[in-house]
């Protein structure tokens, strides 16, 4: 169940204008492009979003990040954030 | 954790900082915040402002609030822009407008990395230069109409809310729509220039609900710059991560390189160190100053108030400026312990501004103080005015 406009099969990439920086909590991201700053609220997302290229689908780059078929559902809504502004497109 | 507590806690490097270039400007405006007008001999060279980006870069700071004074007028400010948006440094500059002529617009709406401020405090040119001086309404919109044929979409509008341009927030959102721009409301504060036309200019305390509800009602379209927090004690918080940031994710280097808490805190409690002797990673990284700010406040006498949670106590600056202790009310607290606390403190009291760079003279068409300012420091040979063709008007 991935939130709307989101595909978990789908192959998605960082938008190359995106910076990441890793703290604490999880991650900046800065957009230079629409000049957006998200936070990442988790360092399993960090993880996600870093495979995202590599990986043959959004599923198998939370997969590979450890993340469980119950926490799916989340990692999904966030990544569809992501994508809804920007900072990720489909490749 | 909350993520605003991790931020409160201080992170490593700031999420974006502000940096005045120069305390040179060719206006006057009377709530200056840095009490610009004069260049300063002592503002960092070229060289020591690339090696500032340098290390803003290492640490990775996405991107900067260039302001001044006036930054465009420093002879260098195009190739410093350059310089820092080849190391992946993104630029937001503030200005009154006075350089972006059709060839500069062109120039700006070729870079995803550059955004503009235009500065403009009054939509009208009679509520603008009653602040901002004669013709000053002027030269934004003609700074404007050429980001508009250049195509730059997207930039920023910003305005400082006082008690003269509260009414005119439709008209001041109709401007930015039909430039295609966005506005950019902040909180007038009571620095710089400020500290004397505060008592003038601060919205009355019915405007604060009204510019809440406006805000509320506008949601992200409008950006705030994070500075109305205070307000989030009437009721649900703005858009925003509604806390005070000063030395926790923000912070300011002055012309000089001395780095402040925020931009609105330019006197020597608030001052952290200097990028010249320390640089700025260790500065941010290790000031005592910093280090005490990122420890849990003290609530203080706001501890038993039911909207502390809501609004942290307010803007840090503004109750200092004002004489009021850190730990108290906000001046302009909605509930109006702000008020409540001024009665008690004697406004000649409270502490000044550091460092005074206004024009000894005024300038011509600048805007008339509304109180009897500080007698300034006397001219000194030293003194050099970079804004070439520029009159003084008399000192009377």
């Amino acid at each position: 169940m991935a939130a709307a406009g989101f595909d978990l099969e789908g192959r998605y990439a960082l938008h190359p204008q995106v910076a990441v920086r890793p703290e604490p909590f999880g991650a900046l991201l800065y957009h230079f492009g629409t000049r957006r700053l998200s936070f990442l609220k988790d360092p399993r997302l960090l993880a996600v979003v870093r495979g995202l290229s590599e990986a043959p689908s959004a599923r198998a780059a939370c997969t590979a990040a450890g993340v469980g078929e119950p926490d799916l559902p989340k990692f999904a809504a966030a990544l569809a954030t992501l994508a809804d502004t920007q900072m990720l497109e489909a490749s | 954790m909350r993520l605003v507590e991790q931020f409160e806690r201080g992170l490593d490097a700031p999420i974006c900082l502000t940096w005045e270039l120069t305390y040179a400007c060719n206006l006057a405006c009377a709530h200056c915040l840095s009490s610009s007008g004069r260049r300063d001999p002592r503002e960092l060279s070229t060289v020591e402002a690339k090696a500032v980006i340098d290390e803003l870069e290492r640490m990775q700071v996405f991107y900067v609030n260039i302001g001044g004074g006036e930054p465009t007028v420093r002879p260098d400010f195009w190739e410093l822009v350059d310089y820092a948006t080849a190391h992946r440094v993104g630029v937001k500059f503030s200005t009154n407008g006075v350089k972006i002529s059709p060839a500069v617009a062109d120039r700006l709406a070729a870079s995803d990395y550059v955004d503009v401020q235009i500065s403009l405090d009054g939509a009208t040119a009679e509520v603008n230069d009653a602040v901002r001086g004669t013709g000053s309404f002027a030269t934004a919109i003609r700074a404007m109409d050429n980001l508009h044929a250049a195509g730059m979409r997207g930039f920023k509008i910003s305005v400082v809310c006082t008690r003269h341009n509260i009414p005119q927030l439709d008209q001041f959102k109709a401007l930015a729509d039909r430039y295609g721009a966005q506005l950019r409301l902040t909180r007038l504060r009571p620095s710089g220039r400020g500290a004397d036309t505060w008592d003038e200019l601060h919205p009355l305390p019915g405007q604060q609900r009204e510019l809440y509800d406006w805000l509320v009602a506008h949601g992200e379209g409008v950006l705030t710059g994070d500075s109305f927090f205070h307000l989030a004690a009437y009721g649900s918080a703005l858009p925003g991560l509604n806390l005070c940031g000063a030395g926790r994710v923000v912070c300011l280097i002055d012309p000089v390189g001395d780095v402040y808490a925020c931009p609105f805190a330019i006197h020597d409690t608030f001052l952290a160190g200097n990028v010249r002797t320390a640089g700025f990673q260790a500065v941010w990284q290790t000031s005592e100053l910093f280090r005490s700010l990122r420890e849990p406040q003290s609530a203080g006498a706001c501890g038993s108030c039911g909207a502390y949670d809501a609004c942290r106590g307010g803007c840090m600056a503004a109750k200092f400026f004002t004489g009021l202790p850190l730990d108290g009310p906000d001046p302009e607290c909605v509930i109006g312990h702000g008020a409540a606390a001024l009665s008690t403190v004697d406004p000649l009291a409270a502490p000044r501004p550091t460092g005074d760079h206004s024009h000894t003279g005024g300038v011509r068409g600048g805007p008339v103080p509304v109180t009897i300012g500080r007698r300034r420091p006397p001219d000194r040979a030293c003194d050099e005015n970079p804004v070439a063709g520029l009159v003084p008007a008399g000192a009377g």
